[in-house]
């Protein structure tokens, strides 16, 4: 029997498959790559009884229009996404998000856009049949690394299906909530002191906006100009995610997924690990203010998300 | 030696050897980085999912569903570094051409450097070069250190692309941008060497932190028949 795939009828705008992310690679240069909105990575895998770390299809803005070959399949789309499934017979169907359906071959599913978010999770039961590169799935654009030549996905592009289960499958629901409060938690970052007390206060209290300079790599942000009163410039070394940093403009970027691994601008502070989901999520034109945990706190906020995240995937509807 | 260690947000730890960048000092966080990754290998320690070495400075990622700041930097306070375990640091020559074609800044080096092509070239080419690091993007080396009449701020304005294999000098040091990239170094000229290989899976940079790096200039003909 042929192998199932998706055909691909439309790119959309950043299309690829990610994972948990690539790790022990940052000394040369690869970044960790892995799905922006970790959680909801994890739920569309769970909606399909994956394994929680089986590659996914990640979409941003306007998503990809699918046709299924060859099969029949169970999937699920996690995320704020409005998106439809167009049957063979042309019959159209509002689709849910947090929700299982079964596709037959030659539906589509049509993700026409996300919603109040940047970005989406397709999975199908099964999983995507692909090649790991350096223990990850994740498609690097930057570096062009893992499936599909590490490119993102385009027009006539196909995504091969491993064996989907379509029988023993249970539909499944998440009861998913998101609200989003536009608080970014940080901690302090290396470079604190660099800038002026006015520029701290700023900092805190003032409102920065998320600019059109937005994608998997990094988030610029644009507000009042941050003071710096030691260097504009460091020795170049390690980032990770979340890190704040603020060149000489004195406007803050926010280093995601994909971001270069070194870097030489000084760091504010760092993005706490439970708020990274929801802060890669947001969308150009949100307003959104920082505020400052301790390491003690942040940990303690981490272990809360964990056990949402794990409340989540335990609920069985 | 580690100097200080503090935590960058809640899933790194930020290992300061000195703000100065020397060979002593990065050799240091370069012994640090083999002894941390065999370690890793050898499974005496879990949770690290990333070490970054730069010139002074190793950061060391974790996953906080596993360890936390507080284990890894007692980890790392009692580590005893043997100084005996030397990697195998190789030297490594690199082709380069640097017609005009491919020097694309030579007008801007000439004009701020107040000395010309020729001196330019004699000077870059009659040193081996220490990789401090590599990073940025995917086995881009960072090398140094220039002799002190080649050294020239970065662009005012960075350039959106830079070519593949282009090869720039800013400041002290020297680089390769090894895909096309934006960035901001002055470009002296073009490598036809493939300088990361993702077919490599053990090691996918040609040119890693502690080796010795010597260029050579190749004429265009050279460059364009150029086979790996």
């Amino acid at each position: 029997m042929n192998k199932a795939y998706f055909e691909i009828l439309r790119g959309g705008v950043n299309t690829t498959i990610q994972d948990k992310g690539r790790n022990h690679l940052y000394h040369v240069g690869i970044a960790v790559s892995g799905a922006i909105d970790q959680r909801n990575f994890t739920l569309s895998n769970r909606l399909v009884e994956n394994q929680l770390n089986e590659p996914v299809v990640e979409f941003a803005y306007q998503g990809p229009l699918l046709k299924l070959k060859n099969g029949k399949i169970n999937f699920a789309i996690s995320g704020d996404i409005f998106f439809k499934i167009i049957r063979k017979n042309l019959e159209v169907e509002d689709g849910e998000c947090y929700k299982s359906y079964i596709l037959d071959e030659e539906d589509q599913i049509d993700i026409i856009s996300t919603k109040n978010s940047t970005y989406g999770y397709l999975a199908v039961n099964g999983g995507f049949d692909l090649k790991k590169t350096w223990g990850s799935y994740s498609i690097n654009t930057k570096a062009n690394i893992g499936p599909n030549d590490g490119k993102k996905y385009s027009l006539n592009d196909k995504i091969f299906i491993k064996k989907s289960d379509t029988k023993n499958i249970i539909k499944r629901k998440i009861n998913y909530i998101y609200s989003p409060d536009n608080i970014i938690r940080i901690i302090k970052g290396t470079n604190f002191h660099y800038f002026s007390k006015d520029a701290i206060d700023k900092f805190f209290n003032e409102d920065f906006l998320i600019t059109n300079l937005v994608d998997r790599m990094g988030m610029r942000l644009k507000g009042p100009k941050l003071e710096n009163i030691v260097s504009t410039n460091i020795k170049s070394e390690g980032l990770v995610r979340g890190v704040i940093q603020v060149p000489a403009d004195g406007n803050p970027i926010i280093m995601l997924s994909d971001h270069g691994t070194v870097g030489g601008y000084p760091k504010i502070g760092v993005v706490i690990t439970a708020d990274l989901d929801f802060a890669g999520q947001l969308t150009p034109g949100t307003k959104i203010k920082f505020k400052e945990v301790s390491l003690e706190e942040a940990q303690n906020i981490f272990k809360a998300y964990t056990e949402d995240t794990n409340n989540y995937l335990n609920e069985y509807n | 030696m580690v100097k200080n260690i503090s935590n960058l947000g809640d899933a790194a730890v930020y290992c300061d050897f000195g703000s100065e960048v020397n060979e002593a000092i990065n050799a240091s966080v370069i012994d640090y980085f083999h002894h941390i990754s065999k370690l890793i290998k050898d499974k005496k320690i879990e949770g690290i999912t990333n070490l970054t070495p730069s010139y002074n400075k190793l950061i060391i990622s974790f996953d906080l569903t596993i360890t936390n700041y507080k284990k890894i930097k007692n980890f790392i306070e009692g580590l005893t570094i043997n100084r005996d375990i030397k990697n195998k640091n190789q030297k490594i020559k690199i082709p380069v051409c640097c017609d005009d074609e491919y020097g694309l800044d030579f007008l801007r080096l000439t004009e701020k450097l107040i000395i010309d092509k020729d001196k330019i070239l004699e000077l870059y080419f009659s040193k081996e070069y220490f990789c401090y690091m590599t990073g940025f993007i995917a086995g881009m080396p960072f090398l140094g250190d220039l002799n002190e009449n080649i050294r020239c701020d970065r662009l005012e304005t960075p350039r959106l692309k830079m070519p593949k294999g282009s090869v720039g000098i800013t400041e002290q040091f020297a680089n390769i941008y090894t895909f096309e990239s934006p960035g901001g170094w002055n470009i002296i000229g073009n490598t036809p060497k493939k300088i990361f290989d993702d077919k490599n899976l053990d090691q996918p940079a040609l040119v890693n932190p502690g080796d010795k790096v010597s260029f050579y200039q190749i004429t265009k003909e050279d460059y364009l028949n150029w086979n790996e």
